[in-house]
C-alpha cells in the first residue's frame, strides 16, 4: 500500500482516475485523487505514458545526431533544449563560441521563452473556461513560428544551432518582423491582462489555490516561475550567468503566496521582460558586420575528450541541465537529463491536499507540466 | 445530388449508401488525442489561423462516445497501449482514426524499448499524416482526405458482411 | 582553492577522491558514508538543494579499457584488474549552494553484488523521484525509501533498460494490463 493510501487509510472516499488521456490538454499523466465530498485528500501519480528512451538513444546517436531528439523535450519551447544541450557539449570540449552566434541563441531562446508562456497562458484559461485568451495569444505564437520558419525552415521542432554557433544569420527583414511582434505582443498581452487578471472570477479561481512556501518548494527542488512566485528570487541568467546575459538589464518578477495567481502573473511579466532583452540583443547584433564569424573552430567528426560535465540554463520551465559523460569516442557514453518539471510534478500531493477537484485541474494547469520533458 | 430535389417535385433517385455517406461526411466531430509535440501543432490547427471547425470539425470531444475521429497525434508508447485501445474500443460506430505525425505513423525517430513502432499495430487506421510535427495544413488535408474516403464508403454492406460473420460463427 | 579546502576538511576520510573537470567539481565518497557526508555538506558547507540523482553504468568502459590495456602489451595485468575489481555502477548526487550558487557532485560507486544505498529522502524530499528513476533503469535499490517502485516503465517491465547489457530496441516487452475491479489491482 502506497503512502497515500495509508495515510488516508480510516477515512471515507471515492476514487478519481484523471486518466492518462483527459480534457486537460496536457499531455499524458495519470493523477489519481482519493476524494471525500469534493475536497481531495490525495492524490497518487503515474507517470511514464510518453517515456521514449532518450537517454539510451543518446548512447547510440553522435554528438550531433542527438540535438534533433533534444527538440522533442519540451516541445513548446524547442529551442531551450536545443542551446542547452549544445553548450554542454561545448562546456565538455571547452570551446568559445564567436559573440554573434551567441547573440542570436539569446534572440532565439528568449523568443521560445514568450512562445512557452503563450501556450501556459492560453491553456490555463482554456482549463478554466476562458476561451478568448487562447485564440487571442496563439495568434501571435503563429507569428513567432513566422519567424522561426524564416530562420530555420521548421515551425515548431526547430533543429536550432551545431555544436560551436548557429548556421546562418538572422533573416534581413528580422527587425521589420521583429517591431511588428511586438506591437502584436503588446497588444495581445494587454488585452489578456485586462480579460483576466481583474476579473472576479479568475482571481476567485486563483488566488489561493494550492500555495507552497518558500522553503518547501526549495525542499522539493523546484525552479523557474514555479519557485520565483513563491517569492524566492533564484534566476540562474542571474546567479550563474552564462553566455551575453550579464551585458543585458532585465528584472526577475517574483511573486508572493506561491498560488496558480503568482504562477500566472510570474509568467505574464516575464514575457515583457523578455521583449526588453531581445531588443537589447538586437541592438548589440546589429553593430557587428556581416563578417563576425558563425561557428568556433569545431572538427567535422566532434569528440571530446574523456571526462563529465553538468551545465544548466534556464528554459521556460526552470533548471534545464545535461549531463554528459564521454569515453572519447564520437558517441556520448551517458547522458542525463534534468527536466524542471520532474521535481515540480512529485510535489503535487503535498500542493493539492485539502483543495477542491477543479482547484486539481486548475494547479496541474499551472504548474507547466510537459510530459516530454518529464517522461524523456 | 440532383437539380431536380430543388427545382422539381422534390423527388430524389440515389443509393442509401450515398444518402448516409452524405449524411456523414460533413461533421467528423475529433477526439484530440494528443500525447506529444503533433499535440500542440493540432492544437494549432484547431485554433483561429487555420480553423478547422470551417471543414466540420466543430466540436473537439473528449469524451469517446460522442465522437467520430480518433486523431492521434503522437508518440504511443507501450505502456499506454491498453489506454488507447479502450478509447478506441469505447467510441460508437462509425469510427475513423487519423494516425498524425511521424510517430504515430510508424515510431518516428524513437526506435527504441518503450515505443510502439506505429499504431496500426493496434487499431485500424485511416488516414496516414506523415511529418515531424505533420504542418496544420497538413492536417485538414487529412481531414479532406477523410471526409473524401466517408463519401466513398459502404456502410451496408460492412454491416451485412458483419452481421454474415455473426451468423456463421455463432455470436 | 578554499572550497576544496573546506571540503576535504569537512568530510575527512571520507573524501576518496577530488577532481575537477570541464569547470565542475566531483568528489567521491564511500558507498556507506553518503548519508553523513550529504548531511555534513548540507549543515556546514551550505549545499542545501538537490539538484539532481542518477545513475551510470560504467561496464562498457571498464570493457573498453580493458580491451585497450591489453592491446598494449605492457599493461596485461592491469587490465584484468580494471574489469573485474571497480564497482559496475555509480550514482551521482548534484548539489547547489543557494548563496554562494557553487555546484559540486558527490558520487559513490555501487558495486554489483551489492546494489542497496540508502535512500536520501531523508535529507531532502527532492530525492523521491529520481531515487525511483535510478531503481526502474538501473536496478539500484534505495533503502529507506518511502515508496520505491517503478516509474518510468510499467509495473511487470522485467529488466532495467539503462543498463549496457539491455539492446536499444528491447526484447519484445508487452504491456498485457487487465482492469481488475478496487482492491485486486497494484494500486491498494
Amino acid at each position: 500500500m502506497g503512502p497515500v493510501k495509508q495515510r488516508i487509510a480510516n477515512e471515507d472516499y471515492v476514487t478519481i482516475n484523471v486518466g492518462p488521456s483527459h480534457p486537460a490538454m496536457h499531455g499524458t499523466l495519470r493523477a489519481i485523487a482519493y476524494v471525500s465530498g469534493e475536497t481531495v485528500l490525495g492524490t497518487d501519480l503515474e507517470i511514464g505514458y510518453l517515456h521514449r528512451g532518450v537517454e539510451k538513444l543518446g548512447e547510440n546517436l553522435t554528438y550531433h545526431q542527438f540535438i534533433p531528439i533534444t527538440d522533442r523535450l519540451n516541445y513548446c519551447s524547442a529551442i531551450a533544449n536545443n542551446v542547452a544541450y549544445e553548450m554542454a557539449v561545448e562546456k565538455l570540449m571547452g570551446l568559445d563560441i564567436p559573440i554573434k552566434a551567441q547573440l542570436i541563441r539569446i534572440i532565439m531562446t528568449e523568443l521560445s521563452r514568450i512562445a512557452d508562456h503563450i501556450v501556459l497562458v492560453g491553456i490555463l484559461g482554456v482549463d478554466l473556461g476562458a476561451f478568448t485568451p487562447f485564440f487571442y495569444l496563439f495568434l501571435q505564437r503563429e507569428e513567432i513560428y513566422e519567424i522561426f520558419e524564416w530562420y530555420n525552415g521548421a515551425r515548431l521542432t526547430n533543429t536550432f544551432g551545431r555544436i560551436g554557433g548557429v548556421e546562418s544569420e538572422l533573416p534581413e527583414d528580422f527587425e521589420q518582423r521583429w517591431l511588428e511582434l511586438k506591437k502584436g505582443l503588446d497588444k495581445a498581452i494587454t488585452e489578456t491582462d485586462k480579460l483576466l487578471t481583474r476579473n472576479r472570477i479568475w482571481m476567485d479561481r486563483t488566488i489561493g489555490v494550492s500555495p507552497i512556501s518558500a522553503q518547501d518548494a526549495l525542499d522539493w527542488g523546484f525552479t523557474g516561475p514555479c519557485l520565483r512566485a513563491c517569492g524566492v528570487k533564484r534566476d540562474l541568467r542571474k546567479d550563474e550567468p552564462y553566455s551575453l546575459y550579464p551585458e543585458f538589464d532585465f528584472e526577475i518578477p517574483t511573486g508572493e503566496n506561491g498560488d496558480v495567481f503568482d504562477r500566472y502573473m510570474v509568467r505574464m511579466v516575464e514575457m515583457h521582460e523578455s521583449v526588453k532583452i531581445i531588443d537589447q540583443a538586437f541592438k548589440m547584433y546589429k553593430e557587428l558586420g556581416p563578417d563576425e564569424p558563425l561557428m568556433a573552430k569545431v572538427p567535422k567528426i566532434i569528440r571530446p575528450p574523456e571526462g563529465e560535465v553538468y551545465h544548466a540554463i534556464e528554459s521556460p520551465n526552470g533548471e534545464l541541465g545535461f549531463y554528459i559523460k564521454s569515453d572519447g569516442s564520437d558517441k556520448p557514453y551517458r547522458i542525463k537529463i534534468r527536466p524542471p518539471c520532474f521535481m515540480i510534478f512529485q510535489a503535487f500531493d503535498d500542493l493539492i491536499q485539502g483543495e477542491m477537484i477543479s482547484d486539481l485541474i486548475a494547479c496541474l494547469s499551472s504548474l507547466n507540466i510537459i510530459a516530454g520533458e518529464l517522461d524523456r | 445530388m440532383a437539380i431536380e430535389a430543388y427545382t422539381g417535385d422534390g423527388w430524389l433517385l440515389t443509393k442509401l449508401e450515398q444518402l448516409i455517406n452524405w449524411g456523414r461526411k460533413r461533421s467528423p466531430w475529433p477526439l484530440p488525442y494528443g500525447t506529444a509535440c503533433c499535440g500542440i501543432e493540432m492544437m494549432a490547427a484547431l485554433a483561429s489561423s487555420y480553423d478547422m471547425a470551417r471543414f466540420g470539425a466543430e466540436r473537439p470531444s473528449f469524451s469517446p462516445r460522442q465522437a467520430d475521429v480518433l486523431i492521434e497525434a503522437g508518440t504511443i508508447t507501450k505502456k499506454m497501449v491498453p489506454v488507447l485501445k479502450r478509447i478506441y474500443e469505447q467510441m460508437a460506430e462509425p469510427k475513423w482514426v487519423i494516425a498524425m505525425g511521424a510517430c504515430a505513423c510508424s515510431g518516428g525517430v524513437f526506435r527504441t524499448y518503450s515505443t510502439l513502432q506505429g499504431i496500426d499495430q493496434i487499431i485500424p487506421v485511416d488516414v496516414y499524416v506523415p511529418g515531424c510535427p505533420p504542418r496544420p495544413e497538413g492536417l485538414i488535408y487529412a481531414l479532406l482526405k477523410l471526409i473524401e474516403k466517408i463519401e466513398k464508403d459502404h456502410p451496408l454492406r460492412k454491416k451485412a458482411i458483419q452481421l454474415k460473420g455473426e451468423l456463421q460463427h455463432g455470436t | 582553492m578554499a572550497l576544496k579546502h573546506d571540503i576535504l576538511k569537512v568530510l575527512g576520510n571520507n573524501a576518496l577522491s577530488f577532481d575537477e573537470s570541464a569547470g565542475c567539481l566531483f568528489v567521491e565518497v564511500p558507498k556507506d558514508e553518503i548519508i553523513p557526508s550529504l548531511k555534513i555538506l548540507k549543515s556546514e558547507l551550505g549545499f542545501d538543494f538537490l539538484s539532481d540523482l542518477f545513475g551510470v553504468d560504467n561496464s562498457a568502459l571498464y570493457a573498453k579499457k580493458a580491451k585497450k590495456s591489453k592491446k598494449d602489451e605492457n599493461n596485461e595485468e592491469q587490465a584484468d584488474t580494471l574489469s573485474s575489481s571497480l564497482p559496475r555502477f555509480e550514482v551521482i548526487y548534484l548539489l547547489l549552494n543557494l548563496t554562494t550558487n557553487k555546484r559540486l557532485q558527490v558520487r559513490i560507486r555501487v558495486p554489483e553484488d551489492d546494489l542497496t544505498v540508502e535512500s536520501a529522502t531523508s535529507l531532502w524530499k527532492a530525492a523521491n523521484w529520481p531515487e525511483r528513476e535510478c531503481y526502474d533503469m538501473f536496478g539500484i535499490k534505495f533503502k529507506g525509501h518511502p515508496y520505491l517502485r517503478r516509474l518510468l516503465m510499467w509495473e511487470e517491465f522485467p529488466a532495467h533498460p539503462l543498463r549496457k547489457d539491455y539492446p536499444l530496441e528491447g526484447m519484445g516487452e508487452e504491456r498485457d494490463m487487465k482492469y481488475e475491479p478496487e482492491g485486486t489491482g497494484h494500486w491498494t
